[in-house]
């Protein structure tokens, strides 16, 4: 179907003369063939936001409908790739256009001549429905790809066959309950504004580990869970993502790049084939799949970005994996709503923002989850959607941050104050939380330590404490404390300077295991129980802390997992020492 | 294409409505000539059928909506380039303002550019002294990066941006360099200063001047900054030449673009700036970088001078989201006297990490800079406490700090205008500060190093 272009203002385009049209489906614009999306219809005027730079378009240009929604290829081949918002591969468009993007490039995102090895899982006859596994490809050596049944498909296979193939070969037939037979492949498309269907949400349970002491003993998060990063330039959210990217226990993890700095995915591209998985010990990049859709590229893709990243995050977690989304930033997502939503004329709500934004934040949200995948075997996935914001001034009543805050269930409320200390991660443990402490306290209980969940309470009491006698101190000077007192605020440095901070540059620091949290957490609170019963008996606090077991309290970030006993050691060392003051103390008494 | 329209049917602000045409494109150069002979330039905001919204780039003074003429060039806002526009000045809109001859182009580029393909780009990575401790040993600078200048009124940014641009070399090489200034609504005075330094130090050969002052059209400069990376682009990826861009002032830039806005009547986001001022200010300060491959690369240093010196005001909030830092200049250390007066803890670069440590500047950069950090931030904290109930409400350590922290300010932070300091004079400093502080307070450097450039001794 073609129409013609009528209007060009910037990345808003208005069509006449294409009757069938239907909303949000693709078309291709003007002479260069711009991609566009169609997102209203008046009459005969059809309003189109376009994926690219619209200079030099102008009305009379023809428009082509293509038939069909935005989607996304899924299928093998997606691994360590990077694509822009409309999942088209940069390294392909980097080849073919040169170092600046050019417009009007079409590329398939799946390789189309890269050969699979395809071992397939069920027999000719078997009766198969939408998730079932048809068999595997061993994408990288960190990842079996699952090659599913589509999901709206079920029937009798037909045909199966194991062998090498391309992702557009057929490697099998199957028939569907009116007798139509389908051609399988290892790749289908997927529309990215609809969710893909799952069997059953269920309650999450289980940590997502990410070995960043703040968050995963103060502020913990789970596998399917959602959380809120946010905070004002420079506070460091972008490496609190890629810190997550690296570390977090996840079988795959999707990295959206949104409307951000170009560099920051050139260094995801540098860093991460460098860096092992703790856990598998394969370089990270085999687990990665980056959307890069930086700041200064066409503000309609940007928008798009964020569901392109999470359809492939749902395909994966429907394979049985968990999977970790990291959006940086929604807020730049929420702009291109807004710039777009300026353009076609509509009434503003809240700051310019269309007033339709936070059912889009929430819906966007929703999307992740613990779930019971579709398919006859039982397959439990998930994906977490860890969302930067960036309000304007660090304020958090932007409209952003609190439609974010009404869907999300952990908050890491970032602090300039500390960020400029060079305190990192900086995330400030007076305003931040995790609804998710219930669950974790359980599995901390049986996989960690009995004492787990009491030791970070003990510890978040500190810091309450702390905060409460600092505005004292304020007043009228440190002398007004007791020693107690002054112990309460020794230990919340200890805290905050021993455990809270974290060099994520350091070969060790940058990832500490739960086990290696708890030891940590364990020494600090245990100097401060046998410092206070040293109080107690009248012993002076500068001579407690004096001794020299609290510069090795200050060195357990740096050792390494494999000489972690010396961290259970540094618990009895410090009973003894003060054990032996005591014994000291009462023979002088 | 060179047909001539006369049918205006609308003149608002710097906005002209142009009807009964035919074949116009978005983005398109447009010629408007007035009754009197005289010719200004435009660009078309909005193509329509039959008709096109025109945005003028001089005032609209003077013009009716009779007797002009109208002509769509068919192409939009180019730049002509070739190696001789090193040591030129042109105009806001990129005319020959030194009274020289036209470039005759070897190449004609589109001044908007196109975005980098982000697999394309080569991450910086390469330190430049400045020879400014502030910046060398705190906040790091490396080429291809793009770092503003948080300034307000009355602060000596255009000081310091002239310091850094003399000083400013890599460790250990010469290279082919250029610098490109471009000055938005500056004084007649201020853009002297900046021309001036570039002629004292032999720069202004290898300079390419975009200058629109204070009283030339406003709406000009939001080409001229497009313009001046234009041309840094040609400079850096076709002649590989490392390009050291200097956009002054910010502001001016985005409150032309708010005018432009409300002409056109667009909902507007915060302080009446347009929704797409965060889009439209990253389409600049991104073309920054680096390329796999090519030998050049645009390090950028924008200017803006922060309203009531207001680091939330939108201007350099939505800066300090897109470029790679900032450097923050603080009125407190200036009325103190304190040259450069950079509030370091507000001053942050992004790339510093990859642009130091062994094999690039030294192997203890990084923990040293974070100690100092620390250490300089508590001694403020103590020094806050001291204001309220003295000195001696603070405790020993506390006092150390205090110490530290003045001493930090008047020995590292303050120097000479013409003072050059090496990044191993910078370091040594740094050290030589942090040994009036006890050992056992310093946690962020590894015990390896404190025990190499610390001393082993232990000072408690």
């Amino acid at each position: 179907m073609e129409g013609k272009i009528v209007r060009v203002a910037g990345p808003l385009v208005v069509a006449k003369g294409l009757p069938n049209v239907k909303m949000f489906e693709m078309v291709r614009v003007g002479k260069l063939q711009l991609f566009g999306e169609v997102i209203g219809l008046d009459n005969d005027l059809v309003y189109i936001q376009v994926y690219e730079e619209t200079q030099g378009i102008g009305p009379g240009e023809p428009v082509y409908a293509l038939g069909e929604p935005l989607s996304v290829e899924l299928g093998p081949g997606l691994i360590g790739q990077i694509y822009d918002g409309i999942q088209r591969p940069l390294n392909k468009l980097a080849e073919v256009g040169g170092d600046f993007l050019s417009r009007g490039l079409a590329f398939p995102a799946l390789d189309r001549g890269k050969k699979w090895d395809f071992e397939s899982r069920v027999k000719v006859g078997e009766y198969v429905e939408g998730g079932d596994i048809l068999g595997v490809v061993q994408e990288t050596s960190a990842l079996e790809h699952r090659i599913l049944v589509p999901p709206n498909l079920r029937g009798k296979i037909l045909e199966i066959k194991s062998g090498t193939y391309t992702v557009e070969d057929v490697i099998g037939i199957l028939e569907d309950e009116y007798g139509n037979s389908h051609e399988l492949k290892l790749m289908h498309k997927w529309p990215v504004r609809y969710q893909r269907p799952v069997k059953e949400k269920l309650p999450p349970q289980i940590p997502l580990i990410t070995g960043q002491r703040v968050l995963d003993t103060f502020f913990p998060l789970v596998k399917g869970g959602t959380a809120c990063v946010p905070g004002p330039f420079g506070s460091g959210k972008t490496i609190i993502q890629h810190q997550l990217a690296k570390w977090a226990d996840a079988e795959v993890v999707v990295y959206i790049g949104c409307g951000e700095r170009g560099n920051e995915m050139t260094e995801v591209l540098i860093e991460f084939p460098e860096l092992k998985d703790p856990r598998t010990g394969k370089p990270l990049m085999e687990r990665t799949i980056l959307i890069a859709n930086t700041s200064n590229m066409p503000v309609a893709a940007r928008e798009a970005s964020v569901f392109t990243g999470i359809t492939i995050g749902e395909y994966f977690r429907d394979m049985g994996y968990h999977v970790a989304l990291m959006a940086d930033s929604t807020s730049r997502w929420a702009e291109a709503m807004r710039e777009i939503s300026g353009r076609l004329g509509e009434m503003p709500g809240e700051e310019g923002y269309p007033a339709y934004l936070a059912s889009r934040v929430a819906g966007f949200y929703e999307r992740a989850g613990l779930v019971k995948c579709l398919g006859k075997e039982e397959k439990i996935g998930s994906v977490s959607i860890i969302g930067a914001v960036s309000p304007p001034g660090g304020d958090l009543s932007d409209p952003v941050v609190q439609a974010t805050l009404r869907v999300t269930k952990v908050f890491w409320g970032l602090d300039a104050r500390l960020a400029f200390s060079r305190h990192f991660p900086a995330v400030d443990w007076l305003v931040s939380y995790s609804l998710y402490l219930e669950p974790v306290s359980n599995y901390w209980k049986e996989r960690v330590a009995e004492d787990y969940y009491s030791l970070r309470q003990e510890a978040m009491s500190i810091l309450q404490r702390e905060a409460e006698l600092q505005d004292i101190v304020r007043l009228v000077g440190m002398e007004a404390l007791s020693p107690q007192d002054r112990l309460v605020l020794e230990t919340a440095r200890s805290i905050r300077e021993d455990f809270l901070h974290q060099n994520a540059l350091h070969e060790v620091d940058t990832y500490t295991s739960p086990y290696k949290q708890y030891l940590m957490l364990k020494n600090i609170m245990n100097f401060y129980k046998v410092a206070l019963t040293l109080i107690e008996e009248g012993y002076p606090l500068d001579e407690i802390l004096k001794m020299p077991e609290r510069e090795k309290i200050a060195r357990m970030k740096f050792v390494p997992e494999d000489r972690i006993k010396e961290l259970e050691d540094l618990l009895e060392e410090v009973r003894k020492r003060l054990e032996g003051i005591k014994e000291g103390l009462r023979e002088y008494v | 294409m060179s047909k001539e329209y006369t049918s205006v049917s609308k003149i608002s602000g710097p906005l002209v409505l142009v009807e009964n045409i035919e074949n116009v494109k978005y983005g398109e150069v447009v010629e408007v000539k007035l009754s009197n002979g005289e010719i200004r330039q435009g660009q078309v905001l909005e193509a329509q059928e039959g008709a096109a919204l025109v945005q003028m780039f001089a005032s609209t003074q003077d013009l009716s909506l009779k007797g002009m003429r109208i002509k769509f060039l068919g192409h939009v806002l180019e730049i002509n380039l070739s190696p001789s526009i090193l040591g030129r000045t042109f105009d806001g809109l990129g005319r020959p303002r030194d009274g020289g001859p036209e470039i005759i182009p070897q190449k004609r580029m589109d001044i908007n550019g196109s975005p980098i393909n982000p697999y394309s780009r080569a991450y910086p990575s390469e330190f430049i002294q400045t020879g400014i401790s502030a910046i060398d040993g705190m906040n790091t600078i490396v080429r291809g990066q793009k770092i503003p200048i948080f300034s307000g009124a009355g602060l000596p940014h255009a000081t310091l941006a002239a310091q850094i641009e003399r000083q400013a070399r890599l460790l250990n090489e010469e290279e082919k360099f250029a610098v490109v200034f471009g000055a938005m609504g500056l004084t007649f005075e201020e853009a002297n200063f900046f021309i001036e330094n570039f002629r004292s130090t032999g720069a202004l050969e290898r300079t390419v001047l975009f200058i629109n002052l204070a009283n030339d059209p406003v709406i000009e400069r939001i080409a001229t900054p497009r313009f001046a990376l234009t041309a840094a682009e040609y400079l850096a990826f076709d002649l590989d030449m490392h390009v050291l861009v200097i956009l002054s002032d910010m502001t001016n830039y985005a409150e032309a673009l708010r005018e432009v806005s409300a002409a056109r009547k667009e909902v507007p986001g915060r302080r009446g700036y347009p929704g797409y001022l965060y889009t439209d200010l990253a389409t600049l300060y991104e073309r920054a970088g680096r390329i796999k491959g090519k030998k050049g690369s645009i390090t950028l240093i924008p200017i803006l001078t922060m309203p009531e010196d207001d680091r939330t005001h939108p201007i350099p909030d939505l800066t300090g989201y897109i470029t790679e830092g900032q450097i923050f200049l603080s009125r407190e250390l200036y009325r103190r006297g304190i040259y450069p007066p950079i509030d370091v803890l507000q001053s942050l670069s992004r790339l510093m990490r990859g642009g130091i440590g062994e094999g690039r500047t030294r192997k203890d950069h990084g923990d040293l800079s974070n100690q100092l950090y620390a250490a300089y931030s508590r001694g403020l904290e103590a020094k806050e406490l001291a204001v309220v109930l003295g000195e001696a409400a603070l405790t020993e350590e506390d006092v150390l700090f205090l110490e530290f922290s003045e001493e930090f300010e008047d020995k590292f932070i303050r120097q000479g205008e013409y003072e050059n300091r090496s990044i191993f004079e910078t370091l040594d400093l740094g050290w030589k500060l942090l040994k009036k502080l006890p050992r056992a307070s310093l946690k962020r450097i590894r015990p390896e190093y404190l025990d190499e450039f610390w001393g082993k001794e232990d000072a408690s």
